[in-house]
């Protein structure tokens, strides 16, 4: 039982990690209904920034800061540079950019900072909290992860600009009308999205250490998450990641055994798409012919 | 001083020409109606206006040359569309779609004003204010379209087939009220309707469109007495 317990919280704790990308993931398809296959690669390059900072002498949260700021006008100038030109083309020529970009900044981060794997400090101490159950870092990061999903909450529920989002991201063509500025809404959502996915970049290298394909099996819990979640809610995605995160963890750890946890991603991945392709909180879209 | 000039505006969609040089302007103040039948060009002249298609000519606001301009600059000069389909935020809540109308402005203390000033006149809205705006009746939206568009404190308010799917009942008390905004407020207004019989009752005066072009016009009265129009449009 207190293993159970365990496994479970260790779920937790990279669950919120997963939950911050599913959520990156679920913002850009809002506005564009498309899933950005880049979005843990510019997660990853955003982590490299602040493994050097850090290694450059900076202290920890300077460079936390500093980090999800340079991810945040990383997305703007990627979304401005690179997919506003392709803004109109069809969804196959826009998949193959993600795609090109997953490569490109793979490749980038490779040749600069060498494959070679790299340990990445925790801000939090080394002695576990709450007995033996969680160690710090994995408290910190469901605490990073929290207050994060709260601020992202209360910046689109309660700002006007959060508003604005929402509407350019649901209706363009009437959001133009009222004076929202749609081309820049979508860059600030990726701007956002991409800080996000740099908070849990950050947070989940100290635990799978950091390289430059250290975000491919985050990424596809993080696709799974969302499609659990369904793929058009927000508040379905950070459930989906929490609850990837502890199944990942139970069953790998009691039924299938670590090396086929990914399995359990794939497994889900294709389960919801079959059984429930709106996920437990998605829409289902009816259409009237 | 016209508050609003369009020469020789041309528009299409793709290689379909719809607007054919069309000219008019209108008064300050004033409430003018674009008559004409399905596919002549109205809907598109209001798009135009708003830089929602394609355009050449000249379109003068306040004196002020806006062809080419953007829609979110041309919002910001004062002129609230309410679009043909009512154009609403149908995820968002009733009071959400009302705070977007106002979302140009920067005195948000008179924004607080106003929103009360719009659920005056419509109190159903009010009752509705935390409803997801898609589960409002059509003419529910309706009404939220004018008051967002009332939100922005505009100008020029381009009406798009304002009764659209209403009941008559509705429309009177709508457009009654639009009446009531253009007199208070000074609030212009260009108005595209299929019912020619009300907008020729609201409007001071009428332009008739027939494929692109304007084909008559004067005001309202004159419009009204006009025996080709009485017997296409009035239908008497």
């Amino acid at each position: 039982m207190d293993a159970f317990f365990h496994q479970v919280i260790a779920g937790l704790a990279t669950g919120g990690i997963y939950a911050s990308l599913a959520l990156a993931l679920v913002m850009i398809y809002q506005a564009t209904h498309l899933i950005n296959f880049a979005q843990g690669e510019m997660a990853m390059f955003a982590t490299y920034i602040a493994w050097t900072l850090v290694e450059a002498g900076m202290p920890y949260w300077a460079a936390f800061f500093l980090t999800v700021a340079f991810a945040f006008v990383f997305g703007v100038v990627i979304e401005r540079i690179v997919i506003r030109p392709v803004e109109n083309a069809p969804v196959l020529a826009v998949v193959v950019v993600f795609i090109a970009l997953l490569v490109i900044l793979n490749s980038v981060t490779g040749w600069i900072y060498t494959y070679t794997i790299k340990t990445f400090p925790s801000p939090f101490p080394a002695e576990p909290i709450f007995g033996k159950y969680l160690t710090s870092h994995q408290g910190g990061a469901i605490a990073v992860t929290l207050v994060v999903l709260l601020l992202l909450f209360a910046f689109f529920r309660y700002t006007p600009l959060g508003l604005a989002m929402r509407a350019a991201a649901q209706n363009p063509e009437s959001s133009r009308l009222v004076g929202i500025r749609v081309g820049w809404m979508l860059a600030l959502g990726w701007g956002l999205a991409s800080a996000i996915g740099a908070v849990a970049g950050v947070m989940v290298a100290p635990i799978v250490y950091l390289d430059p394909n250290m975000m491919g099996g985050v990424l596809l819990y993080a696709f799974a998450a969302a499609l659990v979640g369904g793929v058009d809610s927000p508040g379905g995605a950070v459930f989906g990641g929490f609850l990837v995160g502890v199944l990942e963890n139970v069953l790998g750890a009691f039924v299938i055994g670590n090396e086929l946890k990914l399995a359990v991603a794939l497994v889900l991945i294709i389960g919801v798409l079959v059984v429930r392709p709106s996920g437990f909180f998605g829409k289902v879209l009816v259409t009237r012919v | 001083m016209a508050l609003l000039e369009i020469s020789s505006l041309h528009a299409s969609y793709g290689l379909t020409r719809v607007l054919h040089g069309i000219s008019f302007g209108m008064e300050e103040g004033t409430i003018t109606t674009l008559l004409g039948a399905n596919g002549a060009g109205k809907t598109t002249t209001l798009r135009a206006l708003c830089a929602m298609v394609r355009t050449e000519g000249e379109i003068r606001f306040g004196g002020q040359r806006i062809d080419g301009r953007a829609t979110e600059d041309i919002v910001r000069l004062g002129v609230a569309h309410v679009p043909d389909g009512r154009g609403t935020f149908v995820n968002l809540t009733t009071e959400e779609n009302l705070r977007l109308g106002a979302y140009t402005r920067k005195d948000k203390g008179a924004v607080e004003e106003d929103l009360a000033r719009v659920y005056g006149y419509f109190p159903r809205l009010k009752e509705r204010r935390e409803q997801q705006a898609g589960t409002l009746s059509g003419g529910e939206q309706q009404m939220l379209a004018v008051s967002r568009a009332l939100m922005l404190r505009p100008k020029l308010m381009l009406l798009d087939e304002p009764s659209f799917g209403l009941a008559p009942l509705i429309v009177g008390e709508l457009f009654g009220i639009l009446r009531a905004v253009n007199a208070k407020e000074r609030v212009s207004m260009l108005v595209v309707e299929q019912n020619a019989a009300m907008a020729l009752d609201l409007a001071d005066h009428a332009y008739l469109i027939e494929t692109g072009r304007v084909v008559l016009s004067g005001t309202a009265d004159e419009i009204k007495r006009n025996d080709a129009v009485r017997r296409s449009y009035l239908g008497y």
